[in-house]
């Protein structure tokens, strides 16, 4: 145990370069999985660096989202969190999740395949006509989840850049940017949507938004306030983390000799192929979210006191050698592949489904059309997104 | 969708079951009707199948998004959740 003469080592343990995981989590994981950290944020708190036991941290009720809300919790950001459905344990989780559950079934998302691949054709036309070399992150990858889910949720076009600009700067760690223009950014998307859910009350449209606006008005299922957050939360859920996805896969796939190569040979391993890239590509900076115990629980043979906070970050269970041979590699035919990229327990990624299908039709669509796909620079002198907490290439030139 | 208030009189049973070939192990269920599921092996399965009617496993079964749990009014055959 540390105690506050050794205080525990600082965390993050070192700058996230490009996709790069630091070495400290394996050895970690091998010597003390259930370890003490230094946030930059609220002290310490404990990390978990094995599958189980991130397992056991997602889902078990003893430990609580709930009880960060409005707590100088342990955390990666200045923010102090505050009530959204990511924060929410059951039944109050439950009670939002059921009014956007239905929209997001592994059955309604395959419906909108066809439309998302038209949404996919017209972003890879753009991409040529850009002439080489292009950037694909800006000119597909991005656009893709900015579209697919403002016309889910009924956002208009005009609006896009302005919620992309708000969503950025609202999701920064803080390096560069201010306490002060996070939060502005954060009521910028509020009041955006306040706005919007205005207009749509008064000319409801065919579309998510107006869905919820109804399960207010007329079921009194959610409060005002609740659903402006709810619907900043799709918005902005919506479209970073995929964006970043798709442009660190390819990454991932034209950086390794013959993977592309694969793709473009073999169309019916996308699916796999994807599942892989979710399982190896990191997402987010560090482990963050907390989550406090309860009561004292026991996690892989360590005792985490009642109050005590738990920071995860499911990258590193997709990295445990107990369930996943050779973690590091990135395996496009591993077989048995129970990644947990969306997260475990009640806060699994609600848009799992759409994540999937988007990053399918994105990858595959761009090896059947680009089969000679590869960087127009060195691996190494991509840039990568700085100050955020979701991971991705800032700009992907390419040439075909 | 039956009102589970409705469903709720006295003595009332409910049938929960998990379709394993659906499942993905999300753990979603067991996060949110505590104590009714558990996730072994990647698959969950109901702890009871016939239980006490509940309205967190009517949750559980709207969220999840393979559509893999089903909840029935055992007396009457009424699908309870999810809504179709």
């Amino acid at each position: 145990m540390t105690t506050a003469e050794h205080p525990a080592p600082s965390y993050p343990f070192g700058p996230s370069e490009g996709l790069d995981l630091h070495p400290r989590y394996a050895e970690l994981r091998r010597e003390d999985p259930v370890s003490r950290v230094t946030m930059p944020y609220g002290g310490e708190a404990w990390l978990v660096t094995r599958y189980d036991d991130i397992k056991v941290v997602l889902a078990d009720s003893r430990f609580s989202r709930a009880a960060t809300v409005g707590q100088d919790v342990p955390r990666m950001r200045p923010p102090i969190e505050s009530e959204n459905i990511l924060s929410m344990d059951p039944p109050d989780h439950s009670r939002l999740r059921k009014l956007v559950s239905k929209a997001f079934t592994v059955r309604r998302i395959e419906e909108l395949r066809p439309r998302v691949q038209i949404m996919v054709d017209e972003l890879v036309d753009d991409l040529l006509d850009a002439g080489q070399p292009a950037d694909l992150a800006k000119t597909v990858a991005w656009p893709l989840p900015v579209r697919v889910i403002s016309e889910l949720l009924g956002v208009p076009k005009e609006d896009r850049d302005n919620f992309r600009t708000w969503t950025g700067l609202a999701l920064a760690t803080g390096n560069e940017t201010t306490p002060e223009q996070i939060e502005e950014a954060l009521n910028q998307l509020l009041g955006y949507m306040g706005g919007l859910i205005v207009q749509r009350r008064e000319k409801p449209t065919d579309d998510l938004l107006s869905g919820l606006i109804q399960a207010r008005d007329d079921g009194d299922k959610l409060s005002e306030q609740e659903l402006i957050v709810l619907a900043v939360t799709l918005l902005a859920a919506g479209h970073e983390t995929t964006a970043n996805q798709i442009g660190s896969h390819v990454y991932q796939l034209l950086t390794r000799e013959g993977y592309w190569q694969r793709l473009v040979d073999d169309p019916e391993l996308v699916p796999g192929a994807v599942e892989e890239l979710l399982r190896h590509t990191p997402l987010s900076v560090g482990a963050d979210n907390a989550r406090v115990a309860l009561e004292d629980v026991e996690v892989g043979g360590r005792l985490i006191r009642k109050g005590e906070a738990v920071v995860v970050m499911p990258l590193l269970g997709n990295r445990d050698a107990s369930v996943f041979e050779r973690p590091d590699e990135l395996d496009l035919d591993r077989e048995k592949n129970p990644h947990m990229a969306f997260g475990h327990g009640v806060h699994h990624c609600l848009g799992a489904p759409l994540a999937r299908v988007e990053l399918q039709l994105a990858l595959g669509t761009l090896a059947r059309r680009l089969p000679n796909l590869r960087l127009a620079e060195a691996p190494a002198d991509v840039p990568w997104r700085r100050d955020k907490i979701v991971r991705g290439p800032s700009a992907l030139l390419v040439t075909w | 969708m039956t009102e589970p208030g409705a469903a709720a009189t006295a003595g009332a049973r409910w049938a929960v079951t998990v379709d394993r070939s659906r499942c993905n192990g999300s753990a979603i269920c067991a996060g949110t009707a505590h104590g009714r599921f558990r996730v072994e092996n990647g698959k969950s399965r109901p702890v009871e199948t016939e239980i006490a009617p509940d309205e967190a496993v009517l949750d559980a079964a709207e969220s999840c998004p393979w559509e893999a749990l089903t909840v029935t009014d055992l007396a009457s055959g009424t699908v309870l959740a999810p809504e179709q």
